[in-house]
């Protein structure tokens, strides 16, 4: 196996441009698993620790770009006001040791549909900018997971970052794990209120083959919240909307029965999940609507 | 091979005060703490290749046949083996001969050994392992516990490998209240972190000097020799570095296998199992189905007790004898009951095998017998603990075996205890670490309901029914720069536990000096027994208290003086070494009568209690142990920090099988073999615990000692169970509890 060690971007693309099934590596908490295991044995290791630019994130113009190697600790760490739903699933992440290494980008890169970070980046309007010796294709989170471990990357391309806007309003994110930390997700859920456009973003993991948006929940909360003048005077919400709202996330599933849950418990515990959260992302909005500001 | 060499030079450079009452640091607790302790994984030899091991992927099948050419041909390969290369006996076991060596003609577990390989270089040993063909007609697997008996039979004499009945009083007693219920306990891994490993090196002699991670030298030594078809001085084991064992390492794992490709390379040969392959490597917990029916009158003192008991031993017999005895003879919990049928069966079946683990039977027993305790309390509207005092043996009961309790036994004391500590506070100000689901945010509080529980247990400490069970220790007095330096030497195994800080103890206490050393635990001396059934200190720390003991007869001699406590010993000693070896032996017990499981089986009994506070989110299923309050009699703690050590060990342990560690099966297939999937406790799972410590010396132990290391892990698991169902009102009959069980879906 060749393990190919570029110092900055430029050279890691022209590597992957010649070695395009060259596996890129960067906290190794997923890739190494895989080679420990021998489940997969690819010709070539890219190793991007090295490409300093990576490791970098920068705000401009309210978006924040996040580099493809920075750790899960300093999304906790340096990122917890602008980007909270994404800071919450960081802080679920394996153990401080993991989080010390993994990264948003690795994640992205390995696209299981058990990765924490997926949901919330399917509810913030994330766009993944992959990049090639060709040049710079930026691919919105929503199309990008393709199926189980599998992404919108072509073979030449890496991942040189996220584009994640600041958050405009309350963000939450769970998981339901059989371990009160350090647990692979049985399912999770991540919510985004978008005051300024009016609409809610809500989206699953590990509860069908890719992380994916629950659109029926989100058009339903929607359209309850504009009818019902919520965002412009913020109310608590009916009972009976969060619950429709978290049976119309757990429909949004299609979970299997595996080792970790079942696809019943998977259903069941996401519906508890949406209603609570969309409790705790609402109360969040009603208190601090201030904060929100600018909104309709 | 500095690694093994470690034992002793940290042991000239740790602590030199502390005798026994005191707490002194681990001789090899710097090393453990900086990461630099040489575990059996970090063995090395110059000119060493590696060995591999193909396993079956099949829980039963036929063997048609097995083809090496095209792994014998990777470039790196030394040798390819299968059964037809063991020169002696392919039969182990530590109860009866039953497993092979290498597999003969069929599998009966998946991951069953093969084939062995060994090459200049892991990965070359696993690639031509892969290039082994065999061929495997596959065969229905016996998998169910309960029927197991009837199945095809699976080893010459059927499946049913020991039937232990403990018959007391009257047969057909009956009660105003009964209560019955059918209990279920899953199959729990010892999960200990340092892999099965060591380093098989080929001697001038012919023989073979093993580096092993072990739990008994000299049995391990027994089945080797016996695989090799060598006498036993031909083959010679030295502990390496244990990183844990709880049970999983009384069985042979890579032992023969290892020996094997040393003697037929010509080379010193390592073998490592990686995570995955140690699952398969050892025994596991037996898993249990539990039929139980409690007669009481209306004040809840008991009646009688009646139960059956099916144990799943898996493919091989191992130590399932023996945990059928336990838990037969356990099996109604730390009460006084005048009527008692219990009927334990341990069966073969093609699921994992399984064998020892910390607490032996007796922790499945207590699961169904403290669980039927709480719904008899419920049923006569008894708070739990007043219905267990009503019932506690004490010092003076008889068990249902007819054996008389003559030490210690304060049930009540225990429950009362636990039962009198404040609770813990409702939850305050919003704290994520303190909810059901932890930092994952599946709670601010909705949902959550708090419950508390209790439960006792009891356990047999040393090894029981009949067996010889004994300990050597040698102690050697010499003056080393002026001072007077002990060694001492055991073939008693430190797996973790704290055995070396024990015996350093015991020396200085003994002797009056400072500095210990203790040599590198190995086959040289004799046997040092297990490191199982809480008895090392009992056992091995009575020997080496032994050997002291004749050491300063010696002394004593030399001076012309019984007192010693006012001579010089580096000035009496002078050049002269005192060497001394001892045996010890707790005293005897009797078998079990085959039909009515009476007599005087066990040593010395054990007791620990628990209270758990859960906070579970009834919701989700998400359970969070807030607190595990403990008490427990150790009749005299040698070393208590050490004992509080063992006391939260053992706790997590149980709070593992209350709510998480299980392996999974499916037709004899292993579902979660890993850490990704095999969950053990981590700090955010254990709670803080209160733990009281009594010290009611036993008269027969020395220094008083009563066993610690497994009945925390006892009372543990039926506790927090009970405060689940205190929290939710299920019925909740199987362990470990899933949030499944608690959501209905």
């Amino acid at each position: 196996m060749d393990f190919l060690r570029p110092d900055t971007l430029a050279e890691a693309l022209a590597l992957k441009a010649e070695h395009p099934d060259a596996v890129p590596i960067a906290g190794g908490t997923d890739v190494m698993v895989e080679l420990n295991f021998d489940h997969r044995r690819p010709a070539a290791l890219l190793d991007l620790t090295r490409v300093a630019e990576l490791r970098q994130w920068s705000e401009r113009a309210g978006v924040v770009r996040l580099g493809s190697g920075v750790p899960y600790a300093r999304v906790i760490d340096e990122l917890g006001g602008a980007l909270p739903g994404l800071a919450a699933a960081s802080r679920t992440v394996g153990s401080p040791q993991i989080r010390n290494r993994g990264t948003v980008g690795g994640n992205l890169g390995a696209a299981s549909p058990a990765g924490d970070a997926h949901p919330v980046l399917l509810t913030v309007d994330a766009v993944v900018e992959a990049v090639s010796a060709r040049g710079t294709r930026l691919i919105p989170a929503t199309e990008f997971y393709l199926g189980v471990k599998r992404n919108a990357l072509e073979p030449d391309e890496l991942i040189a970052a996220v584009l994640i806007p600041r958050a405009r309003g309350p963000q939450q994110f769970c998981k339901v794990g059989t371990r009160n930390a350090m647990v692979i997700a049985v399912c999770s859920f991540a919510i985004a209120l978008h005051p300024a456009a009016a609409r809610v973003a809500a989206a699953i993991g590990s509860a069908a083959p890719t992380p994916r948006r629950a659109s029926a929940a989100e058009e339903f909360l929607s359209g309850e919240l504009t009818a019902a003048d919520q965002w412009r005077s913020p109310r608590p919400l009916p009972e009976p909307v969060r619950r429709r709202f978290g049976e119309l996330v757990a429909e949004a599933a299609s979970p299997i029965d595996d080792v970790r849950g079942t696809a019943a418990y998977r259903g069941h515990a996401l519906a508890v999940l949406a209603r609570r959260a969309l409790g705790w992302a609402w109360q969040d909005y009603q208190d601090h609507r201030d904060r929100w500001g600018g909104s309709v | 091979m500095s690694p093994i060499r470690t034992a002793l030079t940290s042991a000239l450079t740790s602590e030199v005060t502390g005798g026994i009452g005191t707490s002194p640091r681990r001789p090899d607790g710097n090393l453990k703490v900086r990461g630099e302790f040489a575990y059996a994984s970090d063995l090395w030899h110059e000119d060493m290749v590696w060995g591999a091991t193909l396993r079956s992927p099949h829980p039963h099948a036929r063997i048609v046949s097995v083809d090496l050419t095209e792994a014998i041909r990777v470039p790196g390969v030394r040798a390819v083996l299968t059964h037809e290369d063991v020169p002696g006996l392919n039969r182990y076991g530590l109860e009866r001969k039953d497993q092979p060596v290498l597999a003969e003609g069929v599998v009966r577990y998946q991951g069953e050994p093969v084939a062995l390989v060994a090459a200049d270089h892991p990965e070359t040993a696993r690639r031509a392992m892969r290039r082994v063909k065999v061929a495997y007609e596959v065969l229905e697997p016996v998998v169910d516990v309960e029927t197991a008996a009837g199945a095809a039979p699976l080893h010459p004499g059927g499946n049913l490998l020991r039937h232990v009945p403990v018959r007391r009083g009257d047969q057909a007693a009956t009660a105003a209240v009964v209560v019955t219920g059918r209990y279920e306990v899953g199959m729990q891994d010892q999960a200990f972190l340092g892999p099965e490993s060591g380093l098989a090196v080929p001697a001038e002699d012919g023989g073979v000097d093993l580096y092993v991670a072990t739990q008994w030298l000299h049995v391990d030594r027994e089945q080797v020799a016996r695989a090799l078809g060598m006498p036993e001085d031909k083959v010679r084991l030295t502990l390496s570095g244990v990183g844990g064992a709880f049970g999983g390492r009384e069985d042979l794992s890579m032992q023969v296998h290892a020996c094997l490709l040393a003697l037929r390379t010509g080379r010193p040969v390592k073998m490592v199992y990686n995570r995955e392959e140690s699952f398969y490597g050892h025994v596991h917990r037996h898993p249990a189905v539990l039929h139980y029916e409690h007669g009481a009158d209306r004040t809840g003192k008991l009646s009688y007790v009646k139960a059956k008991i099916y144990l799943d031993g898996g493919a091989y017999a191992s130590s399932t004898g023996a945990v059928v005895a336990n838990a037969a003879t356990l099996g109604i919990g730390p009460y006084e009951v005048d009527n008692v049928t219990v009927d334990a069966w341990g069966l073969y079946t093609n699921n994992p095998p399984c064998g020892a683990m910390r607490g032996f039977g007796a922790v499945q027993a207590a699961f169904a017998y403290e669980s039927q305790m709480d719904r008899l309390a419920a049923e006569l509207g008894l708070h739990p603990v007043e219905l267990r005092l009503r019932n506690a043996m004490a010092e003076g009961s008889v068990m249902p075996t007819g054996q008389l309790v003559d030490s210690a036994a304060p049930v009540a004391r225990l429950l009362e205890l636990v039962r009198d500590k404040p609770l813990p506070p409702p939850s305050g100000a919003l704290d994520l670490r303190d909810m059901p689901g932890g930092v994952a945010n599946t709670t601010h509080g909705e949902g959550v309901v708090r419950g508390v529980g209790y439960a006792v247990g009891i356990k047999n400490i040393c090894f029981s029914e009949g067996y010889d069970d004994y300990s050597t220790a040698r102690v050697r007095l010499q003056v080393v720069n002026g001072e007077p330096v002990a060694q001492a030497h055991t073939a008693a195994c430190e797996v973790g536990q704290g055995l070396v800080t024990v015996v350093q103890q015991i020396v200085r206490t003994e002797l009056g000096v400072r500095r210990v050393a203790i040599l590198p635990m190995d086959t040289t001396i004799g046997d040092g027994g297990s490191t199982s059934a809480s008895r090392q200190t009992y056992v091995t720390g009575g020997a080496v208290k032994a050997a002291c003991a004749a050491v300063r007869a010696e002394l004593a001699a030399m001076a012309g003086t019984e007192d010693l406590s006012e001579v010089d010993l580096a000035e009496l000693l002078g050049d002269r070494v005192v060497d001394r070896t001892a045996e010890y032996r707790h005293r005897r017990t009797e078998p079990i009568a085959p039909v009515t499981g009476q007599g005087n089986a066990h040593v010395q009994y054990g007791f620990a209690a628990h209270r758990a506070v859960v906070d579970v989110d009834t919701e989700l299923g998400l359970v969070k142990v807030v607190r595990l309050d403990c008490a427990q009699d150790v009749g005299r703690a040698l070393n208590p920090q050490a004992v509080v050590g063992q006391i939260q060990g053992g706790s997590a342990q149980g709070l593992g099988l209350a709510v998480m560690e299980e392996i999974r099966t499916s037709g004899g297939r292993v579902r979660n073999p890993s850490f990704t999937d095999y969950l053990i406790p981590t700090t955010l799972d254990m709670p803080p615990m209160g733990v009281d410590v009594l010290e009611l010396a036993d008269p027969n132990a020395p220094y008083g000692v009563r066993g610690v290391g497994e009945p925390p892990t006892i009372s543990s698991t039926p506790a927090i169970v009970a405060a689940i169902r205190a929290a939710t009102g299920l019925a909740l009959t199987r362990v470990p509890v899933r949030p499944e069980h608690i959501t209905g879906t």
